[in-house]
């Protein structure tokens, strides 16, 4: 078989790969259907003043019942720019050092009982969920009599927890609706909210609110981002200065093969 | 062309204080300088030497990772988070060996679908071929038991269901699945044992193996893209014609194709260590809960073709034995295939197509895996597991009359 | 090319592939070997701690753990410290010249200000916690002993100021860490002094 013929076959197995690739990718996106909320919170960890005011939108609103056992203020202060000083007047209420995790007093079994479920830590949250997912939670809370707490949510049908925000965003009722998907083919989705009692934020001033707080959590679930894809550009760069040097070698070496 | 000092310099004399003492110069020679492999690997051939990095990147990572994880229920959840903020570069560490995990497996498949291009598992290399599916084996016990330890919901909802199904075998099921657990349920002392045998039982077996498996390679030398035993042509001082020393032509070669692939697995570790939650899964960052199943258990992206295969079958003990046949067929294929040829650049049609279609079919089941078994996801995993072992047993009668071309007598090189 | 032109280009690629592989390794090892550096979780538990004595009597002794070492701190009383100038025991290092302290306790008190005392409650042995013997003239410490630390492991002796009395198995005085006084009555254990003395 000649050289070129050789050549040939071997692109046909990788044109097969690649075409198998493209399938794959093709379907996995198949998933997913409609109604319920899909907005992308569009949140940026390089943007340090938005984690400041998530972190201190976390620690007044969720630290009650939420604890982020593996992250440390002084951890938070190096990475967001606050000093030690700051730490301990606006973040640290009841945690002694600046060095101290932030744990909450809470137990988890008198939790389990107030609420029907401990309220979960939320170091990695982020990471379990994903950001988009829970800058949705966060807006989907709406006006259900029949729940223990007063209200339900969209992204998580019976949650156990009560929209803490509820000042902020005010209330909102949802409208459920029969949308058509073909001839005799119907589901009943959701469509829109209906602002109820308005709250101390506009829409947009709690989306922000929101926003910010969740960048604080995609930050705390993996504080190692900015610098890593910092770090990885250098990285990158350096392997292509050595594969400069060991292509060449190679073909030098491999001169005198015929 | 050596690097010796002249008139028995320093170094020379200590080599020959270490030669009579030791085969060092002997090994090299016989294994690197000395060793004649084909001057026409291509693209197919850098695998196994990726492979032996990636050995060593896990080796070291873990090694590291076992300094400060701690392998009990209570801990190990926290102490991999430890690892990750408070340990200096723990989360590099971290994505390293998670992110080699992966890079294990695709540079094993490669590596093995390279033998099924080239022959390379046949006459005098069968044992050769088995070496390496024992490393195969060894390797996935290795991923599973290494998977547990994060001690994630994937993790014990993954193992749960793997440990289970040692259940289905008749008899010695039940007492088997407790005998492994060590406990009713999995538990710490699961954790902890699974902890023994990944970090140094299975380790070392697969060291001892990867000897074994070079050990064999340079005892038949290597196969090449034509398929052609370079030994049958040697030159008048007794070197293959078509051959060239491993070392410098081929260090210098694979130097290139390691240099390759640490970009890309740089580029993993520093830019998407999760890889859209298919190298780090999204369900283990929540520690483990005996009491609450996440929605979809799957394993992880390189078992997913078994799992294809397993679920594929509604009897529990019928889909254990299918998916177990999926692997042993694999060390059937020396014998398996009866054409003489050994490369497919020279082969038939019928292993072309064949070849191609389980390639398609191993895919196939992979993304199957990934999914619900429900509807026509069930349905397209019975028809590719059927398309996967007939390439197998089918396969003694359609390579028994190949069409093959007349392989030449020296391998095909171009600059 | 001739063969020679050819020769130094391979020698030349081979040393630059080389050195960058060698720099990239060495770059490599950093992140493992810094991994052997205290962890934040380390350094948390590491850190200073803070001693209150403002309710610390005279000639009281408080106990408290810095490190992972037992550390005292003693407010001596005049009297004590009177003692110290008075002890007729041949001290073996007593001008702490082969003694671990930082300088601001290189002195006859071996501290900042006399009357408060931080030692590492370690005997210099081989690391037994002595017990504190303030009274003067015990039956087991003989006629001559004016108050001090005693260790029942090997028999060590240390003055009021931590200082090793000669003759004993230990060959230093009881080590000082570092200290500062956040204020009258407040030290921090583990935070160097900023003012010589």
């Amino acid at each position: 078989m000649s050289f070129s013929k050789a050549m040939r076959f071997d692109k046909f197995v990788y044109g097969l790969l690649a075409v198998a690739m493209i399938g794959l990718s093709a379907g996995v996106q198949a998933a997913g259907g409609g109604g319920g909320l899909h907005d992308s919170v569009g949140n940026d960890v390089a943007d340090t003043a938005s984690l400041q005011r998530g972190v201190g939108n976390y620690v007044n609103y969720c630290m009650g019942c939420h604890s982020m056992q593996y992250v440390r203020y002084n951890s938070i202060g190096e990475d967001l720019g606050l000093t030690d000083e700051q730490l301990i007047n606006n973040l640290m209420f009841s945690a002694e050092k600046t060095t101290d995790l932030m744990t909450i007093a809470m137990p988890p079994e008198s939790a389990e009982q107030w609420f029907g479920q401990a309220p979960p830590d939320l170091s990695l949250i982020a990471r379990s969920r994903g950001a988009d997912y829970l800058y949705n939670f966060l807006r989907g809370f709406y006006l259900d009599e029949s729940s223990p707490t007063g209200v339900n949510n969209l992204l998580l049908p019976n949650a156990s927890m009560p929209h803490v925000l509820w000042e902020l965003q005010g209330t909102q009722r949802a409208i459920f609706d029969e949308v058509e998907y073909a001839p005799d083919v119907t589901r009943v989705e959701f469509v829109g909210f209906e602002q109820v009692t308005p709250g101390k934020l506009t829409p947009e001033e709690y989306d922000m609110f929101v926003r910010d707080l969740v960048n604080f959590l995609d930050y705390a679930g993996a504080p190692e981002q900015l610098e890593r894809t910092y770090l990885g550009i250098w990285v990158i760069l350096f392997l292509l200065v050595f594969l400069f040097f060991s292509y060449l070698l190679k073909n030098e070496i491999w001169k005198d093969i015929k | 062309m050596s690097n010796v000092k002249s008139n028995g310099g320093r170094g020379e004399q200590l080599l020959a204080w270490i030669d009579e003492r030791f085969p060092l110069s002997k090994m090299i020679k016989e294994h690197a300088t000395e060793y004649y492999a084909s001057k026409n690997f291509n693209f197919w051939y850098v695998f196994g030497v990726l492979a032996m990095v990636v050995l060593i990147i896990q080796l070291i990572t873990g090694i590291f990772l076992t300094m400060n994880y701690k392998p009990s229920a209570d801990d190990a959840f926290a102490s991999v988070e430890y690892i990750m903020r408070d340990v200096q570069w723990g989360w590099l560490i971290r994505y390293m060996h998670s992110t080699g995990a992966s890079a294990f497996f695709i540079v094993i498949y490669l590596h093995m679908f390279r033998a099924m291009l080239y022959g390379s598992y046949k006459k005098p290399r069968e044992l050769l071929w088995l070496i390496g599916m024992v490393i195969y084996v060894a390797l996935m016990a290795e991923g599973f038991l290494g998977y547990l330890l994060p001690w994630g919901q994937m993790s014990y909802w993954g193992a749960q269901v793997i440990i289970s199904l040692f259940g289905a075998i008749p008899y010695v099921g039940d007492p088997l699945v407790e005998w492994i657990r060590g406990d009713f349920f999995i538990s710490d002392i699961t954790l902890n044992r699974f902890f023994a045998l990944h970090v140094i039982a299975v380790p070392l077996a697969l060291c001892m193996l990867v000897i074994m498996h070079i050990l064999a390679l340079h005892e038949t030398g290597s196969n090449n893209p034509d398929g052609i035993e370079i030994k049958n042509n040697k030159g008048p001082d007794g070197i293959p014609v078509d051959g060239v020393a491993f070392h410098p032509y081929l260090t210098a070669k694979d130097l290139v194709a390691i240099n390759i692939f640490l970009i890309a697995f740089c580029s993993v570790v520093f830019f998407a260590p999760e890889m859209g939650g298919y190298f780090l899964e999204h369900a283990n960052f929540e520690p483990a809960n005996s009491l609450k199943t996440p929605e979809h258990i799957a394993p992880v992206w390189y078992f997913t073709p078994f799992y294809a295969i397993l679920r594929a079958v509604p009897d529990k003990l019928g889909g254990v034995v299918l998916m177990g046949g999926a692997i042993v067929v694999l060390f059937f294929l020396p014998w398996l295939d009866r054409c003489e040829v050994k490369s497919i650049r020279y082969r038939g049609w019928t292993y072309k197509f064949a070849l191609a279609c389980f390639a398609v079919s191993f895919l196939a089941l992979g993304w199957l895996g990934l999914l619900p078994a429900e509807g026509v996801y069930t349905l397209l995993a019975r028809i590719f597991t059927i398309i996967y072992f007939g390439f197998f047993l089918l396969m003694p009668f359609y390579t028994a009359r190949e069409k093959t071309k007349p392989v030449p007598d020296r391998v095909v090189y171009h600059k | 090319m001739s063969a020679d032109e050819g020769l130094s280009r391979r020698h030349f690629l081979a040393v630059a592939t080389s050195v960058t592989g060698g720099v990239g390794i060495a770059l490599t090892a950093v992140p493992f070997l810094s991994s052997w550096k205290p962890s934040a979780r380390a350094q948390a538990a590491g850190a200073p701690v803070e001693v209150d004595i403002s309710k610390l009597e005279s000639g009281a002794l408080l106990r408290v753990e810095w490190r992972g070492k037992p550390v005292w701190v003693l407010r001596r009383s005049q009297v004590m410290l009177d003692r110290i100038e008075d002890n007729t025991y041949d001290l073996r290092d007593p001008d702490s010249n082969d003694s671990d302290q930082p300088p601001y306790a290189k002195n006859e008190f071996r501290a900042i200000k006399p009357d408060v005392l931080v030692l590492i409650a370690n005997c210099t042995h081989l690391g037994c916690v002595p017990t504190d013997r303030f009274e003067v003239a015990p039956a087991d410490l003989g006629p001559n002993w004016v108050g001090g630390f005693f260790c029942p492991c090997h028999g060590s002796k240390f003055d009021l100021s931590g200082r090793v009395f000669a003759g004993v198995p230990a060959p230093t005085n009881l080590s000082v860490p570092q200290y500062r006084f956040a204020d009258d009555n407040l030290i921090i254990v583990g935070e160097n002094s900023g003012a010589a003395g």
